[in-house]
């Protein structure tokens, strides 16, 4: 295989290795928001905040590897 | 979000070997004629997303067509969001109204910004991010023109955010005492990210933080401001000390530098952060109408406009996010820096200062 098409091939299967990370981080995250809120609905405001910062940043770190996917696509 | 924009991807990176010229004639003339003059490239904002989609992408694909033949799909995705020194808009040129004259800045400024192999004129980014920041000044400065106890209107939004800022971001992570003295630097930053994400989401608009090096300045002046809090509460000969971590001194070689680049560490991921989550937005937007072309039948309209419709009301939400993200985590690192040296103090001194709010077992309410 020439190594565009490995480039082409690696961003691919990058791509869906960081959306398989970020939607098991935030699934887990919003799993834990539900029980928090299930538990005790009067602190809902502060436990939506908290998800809500907490899906922004592991959805950095995820756009960490896709940046990384675009670079191997594009720069081939 | 980054389920399509993974998926949509793949798609991108294989029509870009796609016959791509000849089917995207075909389907030009097709979309053109049944366009109303719409408005255009980035058009998904039009209330009329059905009918004026066909009109938007047949004058997108106009534009990219009347550029050049062979202009593949990633190829105009690429374009509209990367930085360049043409600028589009429409306006009356070439004798009549078009819908997207272009202006070349090379050819405007030609040599008299470029100073040897550094070249300083402006390019579109640097253009929208001017054009954010007036409107920016004007807003806040405008509104806040008549002090008055009680704000009304704008006046009263702004400072509902400033307010925001400095109690819940600022007060919260770098305590009572010194938080102050950064207000100042952590509202300016909130403002800015938050208009010029905003701004980037108008029709012929771009995002300047989709620049990375808009975004690697904001996390620099992050990075001095919270070294120079650091040096501030430490002393130059704490701040040092800091950085061997504490360790005997035969392993000071090893030590230095990887702390020296673990202080590197979280500028570069707030530049990386904020720079993706912008990118990636208008990334999705663009592949999702761009999967009309790449199919080829207009009535993949129907399924992908509401969808980058959807990404599109996303979008707005992840540019308050992401200022907000970025002014906390500034505050945060601004914080730990102070904190390590009141720690140090305590270690010293004893309880000399122990009213700090936000010092309870040494860490912010907010850690976290």
């Amino acid at each position: 295989m020439t190594s565009t098409a490995l480039a082409f091939l690696s961003a691919g299967f990058g791509a869906g290795l960081a959306v398989v990370g970020a939607g098991l981080g935030i699934g887990r995250l919003a799993a834990a928001a539900l029980d928090g809120t299930a538990r005790q609905p009067t602190a809902t405001g502060d436990i939506r905040t908290t998800m809500i910062i907490s899906a922004a940043l592991i959805e950095g770190v995820t756009l960490f590897a896709i940046v990384v996917c675009v670079l191997l696509a594009i720069k081939v | 979000m980054t389920t399509l924009l993974a998926s949509l991807f793949l798609a991108v990176a294989t029509t870009q070997y796609a016959p791509a010229p000849a089917e995207h004639q075909a389907t030009a003339p097709q979309h053109e004629a049944t366009a109303a003059p719409a408005p255009a490239e980035h058009g998904q904002q039009a209330a009329d997303a059905h009918g004026a989609a066909p009109g938007a992408h047949g004058s997108a694909h106009g534009e990219a067509a009347g550029h050049g033949e062979g202009h593949s799909l990633s190829d105009v995705m690429l374009h509209h969001v990367s930085d360049g020194y043409v600028l589009e808009f429409p306006w009356v040129c070439d004798g009549g109204f078009k819908w997207d004259c272009e202006v070349d800045l090379q050819h405007v400024f030609g040599d008299s910004l470029v100073f040897g192999s550094l070249d300083m004129t402006p390019t579109k980014h640097l253009i929208m991010m001017w054009l954010a920041s007036i409107v920016l000044l004007v807003v806040v400065l405008g509104s806040t023109r008549k002090r008055s106890l009680v704000p009304h209107g704008v006046y009263n939004f702004v400072e509902v955010l400033v307010q925001f800022v400095r109690v819940e971001i600022c007060r919260n992570n770098i305590g009572q005492k010194y938080g102050d003295r950064y207000v100042p630097y952590l509202v300016s930053v909130f403002f800015f990210i938050l208009f010029v994400n905003l701004f980037g989401l108008l029709p012929w608009a771009a995002t300047a933080t989709g620049n990375i090096a808009v975004t690697a300045a904001l996390a620099l002046f992050t990075f001095v401001i919270t070294q120079y809090a650091a040096i501030k509460a430490m002393g130059l000969g704490g701040w040092l000390k800091h950085l061997t971590g504490g360790v005997a001194v035969w392993l000071w070689p090893i030590m230095i530098p990887v702390e020296i680049l673990g202080l590197f560490t979280k500028p570069f991921a707030l530049t990386v952060r904020l720079f993706a989550n912008m990118i990636a937005g208008h990334i999705v937007i663009l592949s999702l109408i761009g999967l009309i072309f790449a199919i080829g039948s207009p009535f993949v309209a129907l399924g992908s406009v509401p969808m980058a419709l959807a990404i599109f009301g996303l979008e707005l939400f992840v540019g308050f996010v992401q200022a907000y993200i970025f002014t906390m985590l500034s505050s945060l690192f601004i914080g730990q820096g102070i904190q390590h040296a009141e720690h140090a103090h305590h270690e010293e001194h004893g309880h000399e200062h122990g009213d700090n709010g936000s010092h309870v077992a040494g860490h912010s309410p907010s850690h976290g």
